[in-house]
């Protein structure tokens, strides 16, 4: 089936998702458009990981649909769900890099399992995408002999090695120092528009977000509380989207996870 | 007392759970064509890291099981005069018992424990996640080549065990404590049926491995992805694995001896 360029790569229709008795996304939509960086912003624990994961066909929604290149990705059966994968690509929190591998053939991993390209290309692939990510000098060490920063490029290096469409990122700013924090960001907008990929960045860095995404949703409370480019959020007349751009601890969003009242607990211990 | 009924139903349902999902992992790693060629360095670095590196255990636990069967057989049969059988005691207890068992249990002890941790830390640290992700099938990538390499493996190092087991013997029944040599090995051959002992041991090695390998395998990918529960995770395999060995071994010992 041919698809319109003109329609999102991804598209969240009324996404209903639960974790036992909770809630999680209620009713959520969201579009995601071709060739551009899409942030998705929102306080800790609020579900981007697990959005991310349900985009990717690892949970099922409780209810809703999940359109990637107009493909209903939690209908799609094994097979067809696996060749759906094989154009998007996740970047993990953690970056999870195979721990036995070295650099190179964890960047040579995926192009080795789904190709059968011989191995003096593979090479000339897989240094091309170190190279993009300024770690061609760091190929022979080993995962445990990297830096945080550093192995969440390599992850990223072996993320794109097959020229994804969709490339999926998991808080990539968190725990970097303020140079690798740019030069991510960096990667991120030039990767984005050299390869023509489409981006879906998670994170609850406000200031970096508002600097690379090109459309911004914040999400809260189980639903899209306000989105838009970062300009019109700025504007935003949401006391909530104010809030969390602005970083105040205290306003209509809560910070706690929900529990019972704070005070009557304390009285049940000293009882 | 409602309580602890309630705790057995609990524990039983959990209990079955698990074997649910620990063939339904089986059958994701196994089902569908097999792939030996094209993942054939896979198989075999993994046979290297739970099979060659399991040898040194099992040569030394053998050469002392088949020294102290000697011993501990000798003083018995030199009382009736009948140190001649001291060849079939320690053939038949090895080939048809300790062979299977004991490298079985130190078989569990040795490359269980680390393929559970192996794979509980590859959930943990999001690996087997990401493979995923690439459209790679973690079943068919990890759990597959390690469960063949576990099959393969056991049985061929229970009877390495064996061999260095009847060797130990000699050792310290010939060498030692003078029987005739020539008398260990005939009066070994004239005992030792090939189909009835030999056979035998090699079908329980073979089912202990898979059970072995299984519950590894399993505990490892059902593990809770910190680092607590991959300890406990470790310490299940080596548990629940020994037992199972001790009880498939009964059943298939009344099995093939009992009758
Ligand atoms: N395996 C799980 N089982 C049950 N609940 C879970 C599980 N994983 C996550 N959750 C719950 O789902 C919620 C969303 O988790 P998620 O990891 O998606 O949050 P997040 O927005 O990515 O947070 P962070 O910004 O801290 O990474 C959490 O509050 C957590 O309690
Ligand atoms: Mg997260």
């Amino acid at each position: 089936m041919e698809f319109g360029l003109d329609k999102p790569l991804v598209d969240i229709q009324n996404l209903t998702f639960r974790r036992g008795e909770r809630v999680i996304y209620d009713d959520m939509s969201m579009q995601f458009q071709r060739g551009k960086v899409t942030a998705i912003m929102g306080p800790s624990g609020i579900g981007k990981t697990t959005l991310l994961r349900l985009i990717g066909g690892q949970l099922k929604p409780d209810s809703g649909k999940i359109l990637f290149e107009g493909a209903d990705i939690p209908s799609l059966n094994r097979q067809e769900l696996y060749q759906a994968r094989k154009k998007m690509s996740m970047l993990f929190q953690s970056g999870a890099l195979f721990t036995e591998m070295s650099v190179f053939d964890n960047v040579a991993f995926p192009i080795r399992e789904h190709t059968r390209l011989p191995e003096a290309i593979i090479r000339t692939m897989v240094l091309m995408k170190l190279e993009a990510v300024g770690l061609r000098g760091a190929r022979d060490l080993m995962p445990a002999e990297l830096s945080g920063g550093m192995a969440r490029r390599a992850a990223l290096a072996r993320a794109i090695a097959l020229d994804p469409q969709l490339i999926m990122y998991d808080e990539p700013f968190a725990g970097q120092d303020p140079i690798s924090m740019g030069v991510i960001v960096r990667l991120i907008r030039s990767l984005n528009d050299a390869l023509g990929l489409t981006s879906i960045v998670v994170s609850h860095d406000v200031a970096e977000v508002m600097s690379i995404a090109d459309y911004v949703y914040v999400v809260a409370e189980r639903r899209v509380i306000g989105h838009g480019t970062p300009e019109q959020l700025r504007q935003h007349e949401s006391p909530l989207v104010q809030q969390f751009l602005q970083g105040q601890a205290d306003g209509p969003v809560p910070f706690h996870f929900k529990a019972a009242d704070y005070a009557t607990e304390l009285m049940e211990l000293s009882r | 007392m409602l309580k602890q009924i309630q705790q057995l139903g609990a524990n039983t349902l959990g209990t079955l759970q698990g074997l649910g999902r620990a063939t339904l992992m089986l059958f994701g790693a196994l089902w569908g064509r097999p792939r030996p060629l094209k993942n054939w360095h896979l198989y075999m670095k993994q046979i290297y890291v739970v099979g060659v590196l399991s040898l040194l255990i099992i040569l030394v636990s053998g050469l002392f099981i088949g020294m102290v069967l000697a011993l501990q057989g000798y003083t018995v049969l030199a009382k009736f005069g009948a140190e001649q059988m001291l060849g079939p005691l320690v053939a038949l207890s090895l080939l048809r018992e300790l062979g299977p068992v004991v490298t079985a249990l130190l078989f569990a002890g040795r490359a269980g424990s680390a393929l559970t941790a192996e794979i509980g830390l590859m959930k943990a640290t999001e690996q087997l996640s990401s493979m995923e992700m690439m459209a790679v099938d973690p079943l068919r990538r990890v759990i597959a080549p390690r469960f063949w390499a576990g099959v393969i493996s056991m049985p061929l190092l229970a009877l390495i065990f064996n061999a260095v087991g009847i060797l130990g013997g000699h050792l310290v029944g010939v060498d030692w404590l003078g029987v005739d040599g020539g008398g260990y090995w005939s009066a070994m051959q004239a005992n030792v049926d090939f189909q009835q002992d030999v056979v035998n041991g090699v079908i329980k090695s073979i089912v202990f491995a898979f059970v072995v390998t299984v519950i590894a395998l399993h505990k490892g990918f059902d593990a809770v992805p910190t680092s607590e529960g991959i300890s406990q995770a470790t310490t299940q395999t080596v548990v629940t694995a020994s037992l199972a060995v001790l009880g498939f071994d009964f059943v298939l010992t009344a099995v093939m001896f009992g009758g």
